[in-house]
């Protein structure tokens, strides 16, 4: 069949299985537009500002596991996408930017819009492709979907000139991806495996620590096998948190930073750590050469780049998790550690990071608990970068997978709104609830047209205590409370929901706190709680930067004493 | 241990293949030597040799980065494999009548070729090992050296086929589908 560029762009979509794209529509991108409405099955959600499309296909595709696709116009249309798109690299998020570049005769002059995306995004992309010929359309949307999902997921670029998008050739979708240079290992091999499974056998103090990598590769009843089997702890990384059931009596909350005292004094103390689906990245281990001096390291990744790049590994298995736990299990025996696990108990019990301290005003992490209260736990909530962040990680009980969405690698303010969007398109039977800082809410505050536009049941939760949190927060410990540049004046963020129609109150006292989460999840369409919180609050435990993740400041602990 | 490793890759030849590989080693701040590519035997397809410096831990992540890249097909590190590595280099060095016949000794010790001669300056074209262009450099530096260029080591590990020895009668293009265990080849470790 002869069809146009544009056809043939989203009759690719479409057999990949793509059902929504997030766009801004622009010059180079009309023949496009023009086609789409056409394709039923490809729903468009037109955004108010590209980074809000990147964002928003971002979280649709942690929440959904499918591809997220975010379009966009040449020009500033494809630099407002690189922020989504480094995002994305660092969170290891299948994303496909499609963005339209002037016709192929002006590539190279300047012309208006012209920008070379491809070559600003090389190295933020696992894959781009300028396409500069009609003919060879259809191969480059097959193997950039392909590449953006297979091993390590990752985003891919296409660049889409205008009159390819005008231009027709004979269309078939090409079955088979050719690409001589990609090969994920996705079986571990079975020596390693074996090495492992002795290792975890003999071990006396073993931990888990399981990462995103799980939750990518759908290896949650492999990984509760290994923990239960073998009864092991397991601690999550930030981005794992719900891989592993944290009402679970093995699960003991999350390491790094600004993780759980008693995770970080697990990894400390192990003899044995089994990383699955992790890359140890420096927000996790504190200072690396410090880094769980007791342990042996058996480290499964798909990335083999990742093992040994910043811990040294005694047992390196590259494959998918999915399929290496798989033989891991049957060859790991069923084992008890009574002593170890106590220990653990004993440390949860001196360093109760989810302990919420009496206070007349209101505090963030209170806000989050009486989410958690509200929703038991059945919603996924969706955050911003800061304080907030943290408290939504802390002292909330993640039980389901990809129930936690945010920004980790590249800890990009501004995720929350669009990402909101993007998981209630990709849930829109689940409860979402967007945890917002006041700054990281009015970088991508335009979203909130989206949200009206589609119609879309978010409850908005804006934590407003005037500062730039976890910047004040350094401010505060490591220069004296200089503070510059992080005290915001902020608009009254109930008009603002007002004025884009979005209903909304304002709480500054406690005991409105949870009527008003009531009120939100009970109304129907967005909803915009602002929450006046206590202005200098900080985020524990807090392991600074370059210490060992077991020297973490916390603030100090009335059981701890009691029980002296 | 520093020293120096010759990292051998084949890539396929599209556009900004060069540009994404040069921009991986700069972001991740390897030291690099000298990257030489060009065509082979198969069309569409390149052979870089990039040497670069570092430990060994060091290199094996540079490896590893550079494996990552999807149209790198094979790299592999060939150091270890005492292979044959040759450079070449132009020197435009000064030469009086009365330099000149000492220069033309040092030549012949070292088996370059004058390939052009002017009033006061000469152009030699030596090959060779990295260490013999870099004596012979050193030694032509006293002489005043006008303008040089170095086309960087290029190299082939000794023996049977090496690691990217493409089989005769055998398709480079592998096609991607569900692989199974058996069918898939298992990494290297």
């Amino acid at each position: 069949m002869i069809k146009t560029g544009a056809e043939i762009l989203c009759e690719c979509l479409i057999k990949e299985g793509v059902e929504v794209i997030f766009g801004y529509p622009g010059g180079v991108l009309l023949p496009l537009y023009d086609t789409i409405p056409r394709y039923p099955q490809l729903r468009h959600i037109l955004v108010r500002h590209e980074q809000g499309a990147a964002h928003a296909a971002d979280a649709y595709s942690r929440v959904t596991g499918k591809l997220g696709v975010c379009l966009a116009t040449s020009g500033p249309g494809a630099t407002n996408l690189v922020t989504g798109i480094a995002n994305a690299y660092l969170d290891s998020v299948p994303l496909l930017a499609i963005t339209g570049q002037v016709p192929t005769h002006f590539i190279g002059k300047d012309a208006f819009q012209e920008i070379d995306i491809t070559g600003i995004t090389v190295p933020i992309t696992k894959y781009s492709q300028l396409v500069l010929d009609v003919n060879d359309l259809a191969k480059a949307v097959r193997e950039a979907a392909y590449v953006a999902q297979v091993g390590r997921p990752g985003p891919v670029l296409l660049d889409i000139p205008r009159d390819v998008f005008q231009g027709i050739t004979e269309f078939s979708y090409p079955e088979k991806v050719d690409l001589p240079g990609f090969k994920p290992k996705l079986f571990g091999h079975p020596t390693q495996v074996k090495k492992a499974a002795d290792l975890v056998n003999s071990a006396e103090r073993p931990v888990i620590i399981a990462g995103r990598g799980i939750n990518i590769s759908r290896a949650f009843p492999e990984l509760k096998e290994l923990a239960e089997n073998a009864q092991i702890p397991v601690v999550t990384t930030f981005l794992g948190i719900g891989c592993f059931p944290e009402s679970h009596v093995l699960s003991y909350g999350w390491l790094g930073m600004h993780g759980m005292g008693y995770a970080n004094k697990a990894v400390h103390n192990a003899d044995l750590l089994i990383a699955v689906g992790m890359r140890f990245d420096d927000r996790a281990t504190g200072g690396v050469s410090t880094f769980a001096p007791l342990a042996r390291v058996v480290h499964i990744d798909i990335d083999a780049a990742e093992i040994g790049k910043n811990i040294s590994v005694d047992v390196p298995i590259v494959g998918d998790l999915k399929n290496v736990l798989q033989v891991l299990n049957k060859q790991v025996d069923r084992r008890e550690h009574g002593a170890w696990l106590s220990q653990l108990d004993e440390w949860r019990s001196l360093h109760p990071a989810m302990e919420i301290r009496h206070h007349e005003d209101i505090l963030p992490q209170y806000i989050i608990r009486q989410i958690h209260e509200a929703t038991k736990g059945d919603t996924i909530i969706v955050t911003g970068v800061g304080q907030a962040q943290m408290w939504a990680a802390q002292y909330f009980y993640y039980d389901r997978p990809n129930s936690f969405v945010s920004s980790g690698g590249l800890g990009t303010m501004g995720f929350e709104l669009p990402g909101a969007i993007g998981a209630k398109v990709g849930c829109p039977q689940e409860t979402v609830w967007c945890i917002a800082g006041d700054g990281g809410f009015q970088m991508t505050v335009q979203e909130l047209a989206t949200m009206v536009q589609e119609d879309l049941d978010i409850n908005i939760a804006v934590f407003n205590n005037g500062w730039l949190g976890m910047v004040r927060q350094w401010q505060e410990l490591f220069y004296n409370k200089r503070y510059f540049g992080t005290q915001l004046y902020n608009p009254d963020f109930v008009k603002i929901a007002e004025a884009y129609g979005i209903k909304g109150v304002k709480v500054s006292k406690k005991i409105d706190v949870r009527p008003a989460i009531h009120k939100a999840m009970e109304h129907k369409g967005p909803f915009l709680i602002e929450f006046i919180v206590e202005p200098e609050e900080n985020v524990y435990p807090f392991v600074p930067p370059g210490k060992t993740i077991a020297e973490f400041l916390e603030l100090p602990n009335p059981a701890a004493s009691l029980k002296k | 241990m520093d020293r120096r490793h010759i990292l051998v890759a084949l890539v396929q030849d599209r556009p900004g293949v060069l540009n994404r590989i040069a921009s991986m080693l700069r972001r991740r701040n390897f030291n690099i030597e000298s990257i030489a590519v060009g065509h082979i035997e198969q069309p569409g397809l390149s052979r870089m040799t990039i040497v670069v410096e570092g430990d060994d831990a060091s290199v094996e992540q540079v490896r590893k980065q550079l494996d990552k890249v999807i149209e790198v097909i094979r790299i592999a590190d060939i150091t270890g494999e005492s292979p044959v590595a040759r450079e070449m280099a132009m020197v435009k060095v000064k030469a009086t009548p009365s330099t000149r016949s000492e220069i033309i000794q040092i030549v012949d010790i070292f088996r370059a070729n004058i390939v052009d001669v002017a009033p006061d300056s000469l152009i030699l074209v030596v090959t060779g090992t990295s260490d013999k262009v870099d004596t012979l450099i050193e030694l032509l530096r006293g002489f005043g050296i006008r303008e040089m260029s170095r086309t960087g080591t290029i190299a082939l590990p000794r023996g049977g086929p090496g690691p990217l020895t493409i089989e005769e009668n055998k398709p480079l293009r592998r096609v991607v589908e569900q692989a199974t265990p058996e069918e898939e080849n298992l990494p290297d470790w």
